[in-house]
C-alpha cells in the first residue's frame, strides 16, 4: 500500500484525497439534511426515522466508522496541505491583494477549521448528550429509546443555540460553495462549456444544504414545528 | 507625473533560514515621470537617479522588454505585473496608474524563488520541473517528416494555448499558497495535446508533480488568482488536465512488467 | 592571419556530404572524454549544446540569463523559412539558396547558404519531432504564409511567436540532456575572456552574476552563440542584455571580426517616445500586407492624419517601386523612411515617424477582417502608445534588428582561432549585407543541430581529450586581466551613469553609422568614440562591490566593449566604399538606390585586432559566386 500512501502525499494526491472525501462528506451532509428533515412531519415521523437508524445496529456502526475515517482524512490532508502552503511564502507581501479568488475559496482553512469545531460541539450534544444532557435525558420512541424530536426542538427553543447552528450554516455555505466546486476542478473536470454551470450547481447545492439546516436550526423560534413537552 | 514607490530592498541573498535577510521596504519620491514609459523604464529613471545620488539602484530582471522572455515581474501593489491583464511589467505604462499614486513593488514571495537581491528572485526551479521531463525524448538527427503524423488542428491550438507559456513565475507569486500548479500544468497540457508528446504522458505526469513537490512550491486551493494574473493568459484547464493525467498515471495504469523474454545479445 | 575558409570540393549540391564524409570521427567511447563549452542558450547554443551532449559528448552551457529559456530568439515573431515545398508552388532548395544569397545582395559565401537551405528541411522535422506547435490547417498538416517579399509559401509559424517556440523546443532538448547529467549548466554566468594555449580555444573565463565569482571553465574546445551587436546602438529592438563582450573579448583574443557593418535596419518599429525609451518594439513586418505607408507632400505639415486628404499624402513605397510598393524589402522600405523624414516630412512629435495607414483596407474588407489578421499586433501597439489603430494610422519608424556581420568562420563554422567554433547571429556567415525574413531561426538552427555536431568532431579527433586543466598558468592570467577591468571598472567612482554613456554612443552609431553612411560622418565618428571612450574610463559611475549581483557592473562590462567595438564598425563602414544590403553609403547610389561595387567588394572584410591603440588590420576573403550571377537588386 506504500504506493497510496505515496500518491497521498503528494500535492496532487493530496488534493485528490481532498475532493474525494469531500464529495463523501458532501454526501453524508445531504443525507443529514434529507433525514433531518423529518422534523418538519412531526414526532412519530422524526421519531420513527431515528429508530429505524438505530436498528441497523452493526451497519450504523460501520457506517459511522466509515465516516469518521473520511473525516478524519479530510481534516487531517487539509492540515498537511495547509501547513506545505504556509511554508510555501516564508515571507509576506508588505501589500496584500486579491484578484479573483472569491472570499469563500480564500477562507476554507477558516471556514474548515470553524467546522471541525461545530461538529465536535454538535456531536457531544446532540450524538453523546453532554453539552446540554437535560434535553438528551427524555426517553420515548427514537433512537436508543430517548425522544429524538424532544432534545431536538427544545434545544433549538433555546435562543442561543438556535442562532449558533444558524450561524454556522453560513460557515457550511462557503466551504460547500468553494469546495463544490473546487473537487470538479481537482477531479479533472474542466470545460468551458461545464465549469460555470459547475459552479452555480455548487452555489445552489451549497445555499441548499445550508439553508435547509437553517431552516431546521430556526424551526422551533420561527413557529414551524410545536416544542415538546 | 509623480510617484511615491515603496520599494523592497534587500542586499544579501536569502537562505532558507533566513529569507528575509537585511530586506525592508523603502519609500522613493520620484517626479518628471512621463506617462508613455513603461514600468521598467520608470525604475530604469529611479535608477539614475539614485547613482547619481550615490545610492545603489534597484536590482531587477529584465531583458526582452517586449513581453515575451518572461524575465521581468515584480508584485505592483499585490499583484503581479501589476493592475493590466494579460500584461507583463515590461508593456505595463505609467499611464495605468494615477498622478501621485503610491506604489508598492516587491519580489515573488515563496519559498522555491529565493530573493538574490531587491526585486530579483532565483527561478531555478522552474528549469528543474522542466528538466524532469517537460520535453519529448527524441534526439537531434532524422525523425520522420513533419508532415508524416497529421496533428488537428484544434490540438495544435490547445497545445499552443498551453505552450505560449513564458516560465516568468507570476503565477506562483499570486497563488495564496505559491503554487506552481499552473506552470506546470502548462507544460502538461501543451505535451498531452501533440501526438508526438503522448509517447510519454505517464513518467511526464509523475516526473513533473514529483519534481514541483521537491522544489517546495505550495498547493493549488484552486482559488484561480494564477489565471488573473498570467501574462499570457493561460487558463487553469491546463491544472485540471494535469490533475487529470496524474491521477491516470499513479492510479489508473498499471505499471509495466518490465520482464525481459530472451537473450538481449 | 590566415583567411582559409576550407570550402569543400565538388558540386555545391554535394559539398556538405563531401564535407561529412572527409570530417575524422570520434570514436563513440571516446566522445565523453571530451569536454565542449558552449557559451549563449538561444536557438544556436542550446541546440548545440543538447546535440553535442546527446552524441556523448560532455558538454558546459552558459548563459547570462536566469534560465536558458530566455535567450532573445524568443522574441522572434513572424517564422521560419524552409524549403519544404508543402504548398507545390515551385519552391526549392535551389530557390531557397539563390533568394537568400540574392537578398544578402551577394555578400556571403555561396557553399554556407546552399547548406543552410539544404538543412532547412530537417530542422522542420526535428522541431516537429520535439513538440513545437506550429500551425497546422484544418487537414491536420503545417500550415505555411509567405514572409519577407518571398514569392513562395515557406514560411513555417506558430501564431506571432515562433521564436518562443522554437527556442522552447531547443531549450526542452537542451534540458533533457541537463536532467539526465549530460550537460552542465550554468544560468547567470557571463564569459568574460577567452583562454588561447598555444593557439588553441581552450577554455573561458566567467562570472558568476550572483556571487560575483570569477571562475575559470576548461575545454576541448569552445562554441560561441552569443548572437548579434544590435545593441550598440543603445535602442534597437535587441533585448537590453543582448551584447557583443564574448565575441569581441574573443576578437581580442584573434579570432577575426567579419563585416561589423552589416546591421538590419527593420522598418516597422514603434518610433522613440521620449528620452527615457529603453528599447524599441518591433511591428511584425507582415503588416505591410494591408497598411499603406504614407507621409505629407508638404514639410512640417503637423495636421491630424485625417484632415490630410488625399492629394496632399505621399505614398512614397507604393510611387517609387510601383512593382513592390509597400512589400520592398526591408533596407529598402527602412531607407525610404528616413529620406522621407529628413526632408522634414517626417510625422509626430519628433518627426521621426511615417504612417502605417490601414484605413482603405478596412473600408475594403472591414474592421473584423483587419482584426482577425493583425488584432495581437493592434492589441500591442494601442497598450504600447495609447492610439487606437482602427481609426487613426500608425506611427512607425525604421529600428535596428539585426547584425549580419560577426566572427569570421570557415565552412565548418570555426573561426580563425582554432578550437574556437561561432554559431547563430554571433558569426558572419549566411546573410551578406542583409538578411531575409523568417531566416535568422532557420540559420541558427541549422549550426546548432546540424553542422556543429559534425564540424567539431572534425576538429576534436585531431586533439588529445582534457590537454588542458584550469591549472594552466594562462587562466590565471587571464582571469587576473577580467578581475583588473571589473577593479578598474569599480575604482573610477566618477559623475556619469553607465546608461548614459550608453545612449551617447548610439546617438553617434545611430547618426553616423546607422541607416545611411558617408565618408564625413563616419570619420567624426572615428574621432567621438575614441573620445567618448576615453571619458568613460575617466568619468563613469559603477557603484557597489564585484561580489554579489551588480547590474550596473554588468552594464559597464558591456558598455566599455561596445566602446570599443563601435569603432570598429564605422571603419568597417568607411573602409566599405560600396553600398550593400544594410550597408548603405550615401556616395554609392543611384537615385536613392544602392550601388554595389563587386569589382573592388565581392569579398568579406575581416578585422585583426592588433593590440590597444593599435589600428586593426583588414583581410579581405573574397566571395566566388559560380552558381547565382552577380545581378542588380531591383525591386522597382
Amino acid at each position: 500500500m506504500s504506493w497510496l500512501f505515496d500518491f497521498w502525499r503528494s500535492s496532487i494526491g493530496g488534493k485528490v484525497t481532498m475532493a474525494i472525501t469531500g464529495l463523501l462528506l458532501f454526501g453524508f451532509v445531504l443525507a443529514h439534511l434529507l433525514g433531518n428533515l423529518q422534523l418538519l412531519a412531526g414526532p412519530e415521523k422524526l421519531n420513527a426515522y431515528a429508530k429505524m437508524l438505530a436498528d441497523t445496529g452493526a451497519l450504523l456502526w460501520v457506517a459511522r466508522i466509515g465516516l469518521l475515517a473520511v473525516f478524519v482524512l479530510h481534516v487531517v490532508t487539509a492540515i498537511r496541505l495547509a501547513r506545505g502552503n504556509r511554508a510555501a511564502r516564508p515571507v509576506a507581501y508588505a501589500k496584500e491583494a486579491t484578484v479573483q479568488a472569491t472570499f469563500a475559496s480564500r477562507s476554507m482553512v477558516f471556514s474548515g477549521l470553524s467546522l471541525l469545531v461545530f461538529v465536535v460541539y454538535h456531536l457531544l450534544h446532540f450524538t453523546f448528550g453532554v453539552t446540554n444532557p437535560e434535553h438528551y435525558a427524555r426517553k420515548g420512541a427514537g433512537a436508543g429509546g430517548h425522544d429524538v424530536y424532544a432534545m431536538v426542538t427544545q434545544s433549538f427553543a433555546v435562543p442561543a443555540i438556535a442562532i449558533a447552528y444558524a450561524a454556522f450554516q453560513i460557515v457550511l455555505f462557503l466551504h460547500l460553495r468553494h469546495g463544490m466546486q473546487s473537487l470538479a476542478q481537482t477531479l479533472g473536470l474542466n470545460h468551458g462549456r461545464y465549469t460555470p454551470m459547475i459552479r452555480t450547481l455548487s452555489f445552489l447545492l451549497a445555499a441548499l444544504i445550508a439553508g435547509g439546516n437553517l431552516l431546521l436550526a430556526l424551526s422551533v423560534q420561527l413557529g414551524l414545528v410545536e416544542v415538546a413537552r | 507625473m509623480k510617484v511615491v514607490l515603496h520599494i523592497w530592498r534587500q542586499q544579501k541573498r536569502a537562505t532558507p533560514q533566513d529569507p528575509k535577510q537585511d530586506g525592508r521596504m523603502v519609500r522613493y519620491e520620484l517626479d518628471h515621470v512621463s506617462p508613455d514609459m513603461s514600468f521598467l523604464e520608470m525604475l530604469d529613471v529611479l535608477n539614475e537617479r539614485l547613482i547619481g545620488k550615490g545610492e545603489d539602484p534597484v536590482a531587477f530582471d529584465h531583458d526582452c522588454r517586449e513581453g515575451v522572455c518572461g524575465s521581468c515581474g515584480v508584485v505592483i501593489d499585490g499583484v503581479p505585473h501589476g493592475p493590466e491583464r494579460g500584461t507583463t511589467t515590461c508593456q505595463l505604462h505609467m499611464r495605468s496608474f494615477r498622478d501621485g499614486a503610491e506604489i508598492w513593488v516587491e519580489p515573488w514571495r515563496a519559498k522555491a524563488f529565493p530573493v538574490l537581491r531587491d526585486l530579483v528572485v532565483d527561478r531555478s526551479a522552474f528549469d528543474k520541473v522542466v528538466q524532469a521531463g517537460a520535453f519529448v525524448s527524441v534526439n537531434t538527427g532524422a525523425p520522420q517528416d513533419a508532415n508524416a503524423i497529421p496533428v488537428p488542428k484544434a490540438d495544435a491550438d490547445r497545445a499552443f494555448d498551453a505552450a505560449t507559456c513564458i516560465g516568468c513565475g507570476a503565477c506562483v507569486a499570486a497563488c495564496k499558497n505559491a503554487s506552481a500548479m499552473l506552470f506546470v500544468g502548462a507544460k502538461v497540457s501543451h505535451f498531452l495535446h501533440l501526438p508526438q508528446g503522448r509517447v510519454e504522458r505517464e513518467t511526464r505526469a509523475r516526473n513533473l508533480v514529483a519534481a514541483m513537490d521537491a522544489a517546495g512550491f505550495g498547493n493549488c486551493t484552486n482559488q484561480l488568482e494564477c489565471e488573473a494574473v498570467c501574462p499570457k493568459e493561460i487558463p487553469v484547464r491546463v491544472i485540471a488536465e494535469m490533475n487529470r493525467e496524474f491521477v491516470r498515471a499513479r492510479l489508473v495504469e498499471q505499471p509495466a512488467s518490465g520482464k525481459r523474454v530472451g537473450g538481449d545479445g | 592571419m590566415k583567411l582559409d575558409a576550407r570550402i569543400p570540393g565538388g558540386p555545391i549540391q554535394q559539398k556538405w556530404d563531401t564535407r561529412k564524409f572527409e570530417l575524422k570521427l570520434v570514436n563513440p567511447a571516446n566522445k565523453r572524454k571530451y569536454k565542449v563549452l558552449v557559451v549563449g542558450s538561444g536557438l544556436a547554443g542550446a541546440s548545440a549544446a543538447a546535440s553535442l551532449a546527446e552524441l556523448g559528448y560532455q558538454v558546459e552551457c552558459f548563459c547570462f540569463q536566469d534560465s536558458p529559456r530566455r535567450a532573445h530568439s524568443i522574441a522572434a515573431q513572424g517564422g521560419i523559412n524552409a524549403a519544404k515545398n508543402y504548398r507545390n508552388d515551385g519552391d526549392s532548395i535551389w530557390r531557397l539558396f539563390y533568394d537568400t544569397v540574392k537578398g544578402g545582395d551577394f555578400r556571403a559565401r555561396e557553399a554556407n547558404v546552399y547548406r543552410l537551405a539544404q538543412l532547412s528541411v530537417n530542422i522542420i522535422d526535428q522541431a516537429v519531432a520535439q513538440g513545437v506547435p506550429f500551425a497546422r490547417d484544418y487537414g491536420g498538416l503545417l500550415d505555411n504564409r509567405s514572409f519577407g517579399g518571398a514569392q513562395v509559401s515557406r514560411t513555417f509559424y506558430a501564431r506571432g511567436q515562433t521564436g518562443q517556440q522554437l527556442l522552447l523546443g531547443a531549450y526542452a532538448a537542451l534540458s533533457r540532456q541537463i536532467g539526465l547529467g549530460a550537460v552542465k549548466m550554468f544560468p547567470r554566468t557571463e564569459m568574460l575572456d577567452l583562454v588561447v594555449v598555444d593557439g588553441h580555444a581552450k577554455g573561458i573565463v566567467v562570472r558568476d552574476l550572483v556571487t560575483g565569482e570569477v571562475r575559470s571553465h576548461a575545454g576541448d574546445a569552445v562554441v560561441l552563440a552569443t548572437g548579434g551587436y544590435g545593441n550598440v546602438f543603445y535602442l534597437s529592438t535587441n533585448a537590453k542584455g543582448c551584447n557583443v563582450t564574448a565575441t569581441w573579448r574573443a576578437h581580442k583574443r584573434g579570432a577575426g571580426f567579419a563585416n561589423p557593418c552589416y546591421t538590419q535596419i527593420h522598418p516597422t518599429c514603434i518610433p522613440v517616445s521620449g528620452d527615457h525609451q529603453s528599447k524599441l518594439t518591433l511591428m511584425s513586418e507582415s503588416l505591410r500586407n494591408d497598411g499603406r505607408v504614407w507621409v505629407p507632400k508638404k514639410a512640417a505639415d503637423k495636421r491630424p492624419p485625417a484632415q490630410i486628404p488625399d492629394e496632399e499624402r505621399d505614398y512614397y513605397l507604393e510611387r517609387k517601386y510601383p512593382s513592390f510598393g509597400n512589400l520592398a524589402p526591408r533596407d529598402i522600405a527602412s531607407r525610404a523612411a528616413k529620406q522621407v523624414c529628413d526632408e522634414g516630412r517626417g510625422i509626430g512629435d519628433t518627426g521621426l515617424g511615417v504612417y502605417l495607414d490601414f484605413r482603405d483596407s478596412i473600408a475594403r474588407l472591414g474592421k473584423d477582417a483587419i482584426a482577425a489578421r493583425y488584432g495581437n499586433l493592434f492589441h500591442m501597439y494601442a497598450k504600447i502608445t495609447a492610439e487606437d489603430p482602427y481609426s487613426q494610422p500608425m506611427r512607425i519608424f525604421p529600428a535596428v534588428h539585426y547584425t549580419m556581420g560577426g566572427l569570421w568562420v570557415d565552412y565548418d563554422l570555426q573561426s580563425t582561432i582554432p578550437g574556437l567554433f561561432v554559431l547563430g547571429e554571433a558569426n558572419f556567415s549566411d546573410h551578406g549585407a542583409n538578411r531575409l525574413g523568417a531566416s535568422a531561426l532557420m540559420q541558427g538552427l541549422a549550426d546548432g543541430y546540424f553542422v556543429i555536431p559534425y564540424t567539431i568532431g572534425g576538429y576534436l579527433a585531431g586533439q588529445k581529450p582534457g590537454a588542458v586543466k584550469v591549472d594552466h598558468p594562462q587562466f590565471a592570467a587571464v582571469s587576473g586581466q577580467v578581475a583588473e577591468l571589473t577593479r578598474r571598472l569599480l575604482s573610477i567612482q566618477g559623475k556619469r551613469t553607465v546608461d548614459d554613456f550608453h545612449k551617447a554612443l548610439g546617438k553617434i552609431m545611430w547618426g553616423k553609422c546607422g541607416m545611411a553612411r558617408n565618408e564625413r560622418g563616419l570619420q567624426e565618428a572615428l574621432r567621438e568614440i575614441p573620445a567618448l571612450r576615453e571619458q568613460f574610463w575617466r568619468d563613469v559611475r559603477v557603484l557597489g562591490a564585484g561580489e554579489g549581483v551588480n547590474q550596473s557592473l554588468e552594464k559597464a562590462g558591456r558598455v566599455a566593449d561596445f566602446l570599443e567595438f563601435g569603432e570598429l564598425m564605422c571603419r568597417d563602414a568607411l573602409e566599405r566604399r560600396e553600398s550593400c544590403g544594410g550597408h548603405f553609403r550615401e556616395e554609392w547610389q543611384d537615385d536613392g538606390e544602392a550601388r554595389r561595387d563587386d569589382a573592388a567588394f565581392c569579398h568579406a572584410a575581416v578585422w585583426e585586432y592588433r593590440g590597444p591603440g593599435q589600428a586593426p588590420v583588414r583581410h579581405e576573403e573574397p566571395l566566388e559566386f559560380e552558381n547565382v550571377h552577380l545581378a542588380v537588386r531591383s525591386y522597382k
